[in-house]
């Protein structure tokens, strides 16, 4: 560890109780208003339905061991994938940063005491829960077998399973959703510290007020595709279905037009924590602040422009066809500018590799290998080929795990001594990371030749040949359940066994840790006055400050 | 912010209207004026969303920010209303490589019924 451990000035003199001593009854708790419990509240939930939704992934990855449908039913099978990606996306991948850490943290970092409207914060959550019920439900009741895309006709006439109670699921959690972001947005615009200007926000909140534009905008979309599907299946009136003078290429037009953009959704707020993380353990000022920012903004815009790349074999015309290939590569953009920014922050820095760093690095690699494979996929020619194989499980995972899912848990080890007020053991975190590492692209790269060779997705059953890449894949997954256990396992430690966290742990800038570990109900003693920008580190500095420590 | 308070006279009057124009959508949707249907059925459902907006939603009455906004959702909807229609209305504009050209144009009459 290099970073250098300053002699911590004494804590301050308590003035209010912090966040968690606060009360300790469960009422205080599931009617609280206060963004860090909220914050508390979200990742409890979100790693129940984490691990259901990885239970079936577990179940599916041990039936494709072997060539044969031996385990379960392929009926089964489409259930498990349903309820894998159904679950995954949106009541883990599409809450998990922007809900957890964007709660816990954006007040925090601009200096305010708490969101815009607290009880709407509330309210989110109880949108989401309620949701989740409705999913749990409808899987105990015998599952969904649409697939998380629920195309129509078939989720709309023909499905026998419980599509209707999924959406419902689905379609209130949606509302917790759009309320998560109208806060965010508010809370940016209204509630910075004095001197908190624009460009002196750190480029977490940049990424979340984009991640927070496309959950307004977005959102509603869904919520109204979903709405008419149901219509459409209750009542049988003509939308979707040609035999009732319906369009079934309409629906995915609504449905894409929403679920690209939730790439964003996904993606940006991991953007958002590596943007922290990066200058933090490099000791240096983010190379490009305004790149990054408006980089952000970009990509919220562009995302709802490039939707036609999932139908190109769904038969649009050959002009939109032309039209949605050519605005996709655009997305690609702005994207790479910020991994080269990135980069180009390590240059000359005085890195170290605390676990929160090795997320980050992985998530540069494994993000620009999904980037790039999306560019095959845009291309309209490779589509064709590619489309519905295992490419694009293994292209859209190293986007989700290898983007979402890395940053979420560099962010967690990152902000764990501020959240709980305990570090957690620095060793079993570097293994745990390490571990992800290589379980996950033993899992997914497999899949990209996989696909490349031909391989469908949503078989429960497939050609022998395809068998060495699948039991790797496999091998993989449990490689990769260790890497998600472990961290579980000794956050848990933390609680009671790790180490006092200092207010400030990894010397980094940053207005959350000027405050108290855990921080009072509050946040702040005083409201603090913002004079300088973000990432006002030294590399040079540290580096002289190491040699002389090292002699 | 917004200070200024409507009486619940105004927001009576607007439900009203929404009623009222309800009914004309049904009535209109039950006569057939050819091209003309969807166009007024687009102008009574414009007219019914400016109300909602303006005085229910009280953007009338707001910060230019807000405007900023509403206006921003206005230009999604027309994104993805233009690019969706982007499909549609080029469909068979190209003729496939294994088609000769009648053979295509009967295609696209078909297709057009
Ligand atoms: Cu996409």
């Amino acid at each position: 560890m290099n970073i250098i451990e300053e002699t911590h000035p004494p804590p301050p003199a308590k003035l209010e109780p912090d966040y968690l001593e606060a009360g300790h009854t469960v009422r205080s708790w599931l009617l609280t208003t206060d963004h860090k419990r909220i914050g508390l509240l979200y990742l409890f939930s979100i790693i129940f339905f984490f691990f259901i939704a990885a239970v079936a992934a577990g179940i599916m990855r041990l039936e494709l061991l072997t060539p044969k449908g031996d385990l379960v039913l392929s009926e089964t099978y489409s259930k498990l994938f349903t309820l894998h990606g159904v679950i995954m996306v949106w009541f883990f991948l599409i809450p998990s940063i922007p809900t957890v850490l964007g709660n816990f943290l954006i007040p925090m970092m601009i200096g305010a005491r708490d969101v815009a409207f607290p009880k709407l914060n509330l309210l989110s959550w109880y949108l989401f829960m309620a949701g989740g019920m409705f999913a749990l439900y409808a899987i105990i009741a015998g599952g969904v077998d649409t697939g998380w895309t629920f195309y129509t006709p078939y989720s709309s006439r023909y499905s026998n399973s419980h599509v209707i109670e999924m959406a419902t699921g689905i379609f209130l959690s949606g509302f917790g959703s759009i309320l998560t972001g109208l806060n965010f947005i508010i809370t940016v615009h209204k509630m910075r510290a004095p001197g908190m200007t624009w460009f002196r926000l750190p480029l977490f909140i940049w990424s979340h007020y984009a991640t927070s534009l496309i959950l307004v905008l977005a959102t509603p979309v869904l919520a109204i595709t979903l709405l008419l599907m149901a219509l459409e299946r209750i009542w049988g009136i003509g939308i979707f279905d040609p035999r009732i003078g319906g369009d079934p290429v309409l629906f995915q037009h609504l449905f894409w037009f929403y679920s690209h953009p939730a790439v964003y959704i996904m993606v940006l707020p991991s953007m958002a924590v590596i943007s922290e993380l990066i200058p933090c353990f490099s000791r240096k000022q983010i190379f490009g602040y305004k790149f990054i920012a408006f980089a952000s903004l970009a990509i919220a815009f562009l995302g709802f422009l490039v939707w036609g790349h999932h139908m190109f074999v769904a038969g649009p015309s050959v002009y939109a066809g032309l039209v949605f290939s050519l605005l996709s590569f655009l997305v690609a953009i702005p994207s790479a500018i910020k991994v080269f920014n990135w980069t180009a922050t390590l240059h000359r820095g005085s890195i170290s590799f605390e676990t929160p760093m090795l997320y980050a690095l992985g998530f540069i690699g494994l993000f620009s290998l999904g980037g790039l494979t999306g560019l095959f996929l845009a291309a309209l020619g490779a589509d064709v080929h590619l489309t519905d194989t295992y490419f694009i499980i293994a292209h859209f995972h190293y986007i989700m795990v290898g983007g979402t899912v890395l940053g979420f848990m560099g962010g967690m080890h990152f902000w764990w001594p501020k959240i709980t007020g305990r570090m957690y053991p620095e060793k079993m975190g570097q293994l745990a990371a390490l571990v992800t590492f290589i379980g996950f692209n033993l899992t997914f790269f497999p899949q990209f030749i996989l696909g490349y060779l031909g391989m469908p997705r949503r078989y429960h059953a497939y050609a022998p040949e395809y068998q060495v890449y699948n039991v790797l894949s496999t091998a993989g997954a449990s490689i990769l359940a260790v890497g998600y256990i472990l961290p579980v396992i000794y956050f848990i430690w933390s609680l009671h066994k790790g180490k006092k966290a200092p207010a400030n742990p990894w010397n980094a800038t940053g207005l959350e840790w000027q405050t108290p570990s855990p921080p009072p109900v509050h946040n702040f003693y005083e409201t603090p006055l913002v004079v300088k920008g973000p990432y006002d580190y030294s590399p040079e500095e540290e580096e002289r400050k190491l040699e002389e420590r090292h002699g | 912010m917004s200070a200024k308070i409507i009486s619940p006279k105004t927001y009576v009057l607007v439900w009203l209207a929404l009623m009222i124009l309800l009914f004309l959508t049904w009535g209109a949707s039950e006569i057939n004026f050819g091209v003309f249907s969807p166009v007024i059925a687009i102008v009574i459902a414009v007219i019914k969303m400016l109300l909602v907006v303006l005085i229910f939603m009280h953007v009338r009455y707001s910060s230019r920010l807000t405007w900023v906004f509403a206006a921003a959702g206005f230009l999604w909807l027309m994104i993805m209303i233009t690019l969706t229609m982007g499909d549609y209305l080029t469909r068979g504009t190209v003729r496939p490589q294994n088609k000769s050209i009648p053979e295509w144009k009967v295609d696209t009459e078909s297709q057009s019924r």
